[in-house]
């Protein structure tokens, strides 16, 4: 045996035992990811082994709070991938105004900024005022910031260019308010948005949305862990409703591909099939 | 065979120069290549395109969770980091930025260093940075074998230099050299 699968077997044990600890579970995530932070981690502390780190972070809960945060990766925008909002305008929304009631999920929403995005989209479409949107993570303190939609300032230059490229019909000024250096998600836009904790390893279906988008989550999980979480999906999605995902990621790991139809490939939108009852 | 794959490196002046060795490879290639070029992120696919037009080998653009095979080239799309796994697919990130760069070469080198430990090839070629010098001297301590593009013919020499005074490189090489010696190696 070398020295790589003892620290893979000692990556393996910590995972676990975060997991019997504080309920996270990283054990079906891609690997190099983790075990690049977790070796980072490792120097940084002036750890030698990865057992040193496990026998820390199960009687330090700060220590591991800090371990979270290099575990986890919450980087986004708003209208990320403004190709993307474009096709959901014109390819999605007109068929969700055929809806007397439109639920969305975002799944994995990081600290909001795709949330608000969907919000603004479905203001100036007219649809907001009929439309709840559900939006989760497993991160409590990115979930924090995102019910807050306070955002550095600095930012809004490449989000003002991302709304318009993303086809934006007003002034993007309209949906915030600057000061000190922050810019705050105008009221309106909150009304219609839940946050709350949802883990999707762990954590069940969440019944009958029109919508669902987790972009950007899956190129985390192992082929395994996208097969289950997109069963969940499947579960959550009513017949004919959307899923869309990360331009980067596909249906291609999962049994359930043959459930949904490619509505565009390129922005990765797929819409679940509509399946009638067999005749008895 | 003594090596199993080979991973480069590249950044300013990295289209040209990775033209220069996808071409002189042979359709006959075994090993996988794994390619970072420092690219903006709003990039399109053009890198891919016009490395797959100059290469008797199939270029494309990396995706996620994907099975790596032997004799093809995997770029790694624009934003996005590539990470090889230890099962030998690959993988994607959105995570922050390594010094400066996502694409990193730093990070590709390092996890295709845990996948391959000694079977590994690692290529820095020009740029006007420091990225890749980490990941190399990462692919020498864990057995690997390092080739540096001598930086009297690169376009941008500081990567170059600085993974050459990082690393400790076995070959320093023009960049004309550099196919025909990663051919010899992969026939070892
Ligand atoms: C890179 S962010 C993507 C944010 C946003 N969807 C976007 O595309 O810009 C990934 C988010 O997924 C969340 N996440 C990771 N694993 C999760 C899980 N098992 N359940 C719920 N959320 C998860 C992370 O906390 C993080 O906020």
């Amino acid at each position: 045996m070398t020295l790589n699968d003892n620290v893979n077997i000692e990556i393996k044990l910590l995972l676990e035992a975060i997991y019997l600890k504080y309920g996270y579970d990283f054990r079906g995530y891609a690997h190099a990811h983790i075990k690049r932070r977790l070796l980072n981690r490792l120097k940084t502390l002036g750890l030698k082994r990865i057992s040193d780190l496990q026998k820390l972070i199960l009687y330090d809960k700060d220590a591991f709070a800090r371990l979270l945060k290099d575990l986890s990766i919450n980087v986004t925008e708003m209208f990320r991938d403004p190709s993307f909002y474009l096709s959901l305008r014109n390819e999605v929304i007109p068929v969700l105004r055929t809806y007397p009631f439109i639920k969305v999920w975002h799944a994995g929403c990081a600290t909001g900024e795709e949330v608000y995005s969907m919000a603004i989209i479905l203001k100036e479409e007219g649809l907001y005022e009929r439309t709840r949107i559900y939006a989760t993570d497993l991160n409590s303190i990115v979930l924090d910031k995102a019910s807050e939609g306070v955002y550095v300032a600095d930012q809004i230059k490449n989000f003002t260019s991302n709304y318009q490229q993303a086809g934006g019909k007003g002034s993007f000024a309209d949906y915030y308010s600057a000061s000190h250096g922050l810019a705050m998600i105008d009221r309106s836009l909150k009304e219609k948005i839940v946050f709350s904790n949802h883990n999707l390893v762990t954590d069940g279906p969440f019944g009958e949305m029109n919508l669902i988008l987790c972009r950007n989550v899956l190129i985390y999980f192992s082929r395994e862990l996208q097969d289950h979480v997109i069963g969940l999906f499947t579960e959550s999605l009513g017949g004919s409703a959307y899923l869309c995902l990360g331009s980067k990621e596909s249906l291609k790991y999962s049994g359930h591909a043959d459930m949904y139809d490619e509505i565009s490939k390129k922005e990765k939108i797929f819409r679940k099939k509509l399946l009638w009852p067999r005749s008895q | 065979m003594k090596y199993s794959a080979v991973v480069i490196g590249a950044s300013a002046g990295g289209m040209d120069a990775l033209r220069i060795i996808l071409s002189s490879l042979p359709a006959t290639f075994p090993l996988p290549v794994m390619v970072v070029n420092h690219i903006a992120p709003s990039s399109t696919n053009y890198l891919t395109r016009h490395l797959d037009a100059n290469s008797p080998l199939v270029v494309k653009e990396a995706e996620e969770k994907e099975n790596i095979t032997d004799g093809a080239v995997y770029v790694a799309p624009p934003n996005y980091h590539l990470l090889v796994e230890e099962d030998k697919t690959l993988s994607l990130s959105t995570s922050e930025r390594v010094k400066y760069a996502r694409p990193s070469i730093d990070v590709l080198f390092e996890t295709a260093a845990l996948a391959y430990g000694p079977a590994l090839i690692g290529v820095v070629l020009t740029g006007g940075n420091n990225d890749g010098s980490d990941g190399l001297k990462y692919i020498k301590d864990l057995g690997g074998t390092g080739i540096v593009q001598d930086p009297a013919t690169a376009e941008s020499n500081s990567m170059p230099n600085a993974a050459i005074e990082t690393a400790n490189p076995d070959y320093i090489l023009p960049l004309e050299d550099i196919a025909k010696t990663l051919q010899e190696l992969a026939s070892l």
